[in-house]
């Protein structure tokens, strides 16, 4: 898989993070639309802030939820959201 | 219309989900006179819109049920000096919220304004690729300040759709308005083929393309699809009278889609002002929560127990539901019928035969442009 060694991953203009109590979850919310997000892609894309990298984002991931060998989920999930423009 | 990309879960009998998109319709005055737009023909009888206190008060209570993309459409929504001011209150309650605009009244302190009211997004009409053909559309000298918006749009740090209605008239000139819509660094385009409501339905021959325009279009958009990837997402409207198959219209009939036009008429799709026999409910008299969970008009085709044969025992009715009401009652003069479009429809031959007569023994038809409120009144003082 790709990997942006020196990418900081950040939500990008117009996409917006909320949690919507009508839908009981964390959605993006872009132009006309919506996506509903599980609670790990959840949690992944509330630290795409532009300051941390993926390897930096999956640490902080480990340490909060006590769990380990997740940075190809996290890997994966970002990459997914940069194709679709969420994420630049 | 946007619904189609809003959320897709499927309505089932028992459940009925909360509205998804708020379409606020702020005004029918619009400087443009589209012979394409889909606003009531009759607009000189919608006399008073809703006041600024009486939007914040929709819009808080539609929030409340639920609803998280807002659209300020119209007409022209810039033609109200109280739009910033609703953008703001709206993206307070945490509204994602669209402009719908055809850039006419949008100017640099506008755009400042509202940015700092936190609209996020802004869709920007042009009808052709070039001024002649632009201006000719609209029936207004356009083309000029719209390339202008463009750059306002993207000063801001928008995201910016452009939009362009496509018919018999310009639908051989997608691929320069392509180019023109790279040129203005869109993220997206939307081709949206003509619907035939309102004034477009009154004109349907004269904007009705040949097959061979529609089969030529849709090979060069997807040729650019290949070569420009990412860089601006192309997103063609598919013309429902050639496709044998309805669209899923709304999402369903009160389902995700709620309209509200200037006089605070609720509407369960922009166009059902005209169904006879629905009487719509209006947000002056009646509370949101009433309007989209008990009134006899968001019921009336909501789900499945409406529908007449064949949508009845057909296996595609939970995807397409039947098409649309509206287009139903256009052409057969009854809402429950199957949608026209529908080849399996007993009324398919209407929607054949103005195909056919796009390269047989057409006469053509004059264009008949939007006539815009004469004596519509402003809306009152607060």
């Amino acid at each position: 898989m790709a990997t942006d060694e020196g990418w900081l991953p950040a939500l990008a203009g117009g996409i917006r993070l909320q949690f919507e109590q009508a839908q009981d979850s964390w959605v993006l919310l872009y132009p006309e639309g919506m996506a509903r997000l599980n609670p790990s892609a959840a949690e992944i894309l509330k630290r795409c802030d532009g300051s941390l990298s993926v390897k930096e984002i999956t640490a902080e991931l480990e340490i909060a939820f006590s769990t380990s060998n997740i940075e190809d989920e996290v890997q994966q999930l970002t990459q997914a959201a940069k194709q679709r423009g969420w994420l630049v | 219309m946007q619904a189609t990309k809003a959320k897709t879960t499927p309505h089932t009998r028992d459940r009925v989900t909360p509205p998804f998109w708020v379409l606020a319709e702020l005004t029918y005055q619009c400087p443009l006179h589209c012979a394409f737009c889909s606003n009531p023909v009759n607009l000189d009888a919608i006399k008073t819109e809703l006041d600024t206190a009486s939007w914040k008060d929709v819009l808080k209570q539609a929030r409340a049920l639920g609803a998280v993309q807002l659209g300020f459409s119209g007409g022209e929504p810039l033609q109200r000096d109280d739009l910033e001011e609703l953008v703001a209150y709206a993206h307070g309650l945490g509204f994602y919220t669209n402009l719908i605009t055809s850039g006419v009244g949008f100017n640099e302190a506008r755009a400042k304004a509202l940015k700092a009211a936190g609209l996020d997004h802004v869709q920007l009409s042009f009808q052709d690729s070039t001024p002649e053909l632009n201006d000719f559309l609209s029936h207004t000298r356009t083309f000029d300040l719209k390339q202008r918006v463009a750059k306002l749009i993207k000063a801001q740090g928008w995201p910016m759709v452009i939009n362009v209605v496509l018919h018999r008239h310009n639908l051989d000139h997608v691929a320069t308005i392509i180019d023109m819509a790279l040129e203005l660094d869109a993220q997206y385009l939307e081709l949206a083929n003509t619907q035939y409501y309102g004034w477009a339905w009154k004109n349907r021959q004269a904007l009705m393309p040949t097959r061979a325009q529609l089969v030529r279009a849709e090979a060069v958009v997807n040729d650019y699809r290949a070569r420009i990837g990412q860089r601006c997402q192309l997103i063609f409207v598919v013309p429902d009278y050639f496709e044998g198959r309805p669209k899923p219209c709304m999402n369903g009939w009160g389902n995700v889609f709620l309209a509200i036009a200037p006089d605070g008429l609720a509407m369960p799709c922009h166009a059902a002002r005209d169904l006879p026999g629905l009487e719509l409910p209006n947000v002056r008299t009646s509370a949101i929560s009433a309007i989209w969970y008990e009134s006899a008009a968001f019921n009336a085709y909501r789900g499945e127990h409406w529908m007449a044969e064949p949508c009845r025992s057909c296996d595609e009715r939970h995807h397409d539901f039947g098409g649309c009401r509206c287009q139903a009652w256009l052409m057969t003069g009854q809402a429950e019928q199957a949608d026209p479009v529908c080849s399996k429809s007993p009324h398919h031959e209407k929607v054949t035969e103005v195909i056919n007569r796009t390269t047989t023994g057409l006469v053509e038809q004059p264009l008949l442009f939007r006539q815009n409120p004469k004596s519509a009144q402003k809306r009152p003082v607060n």
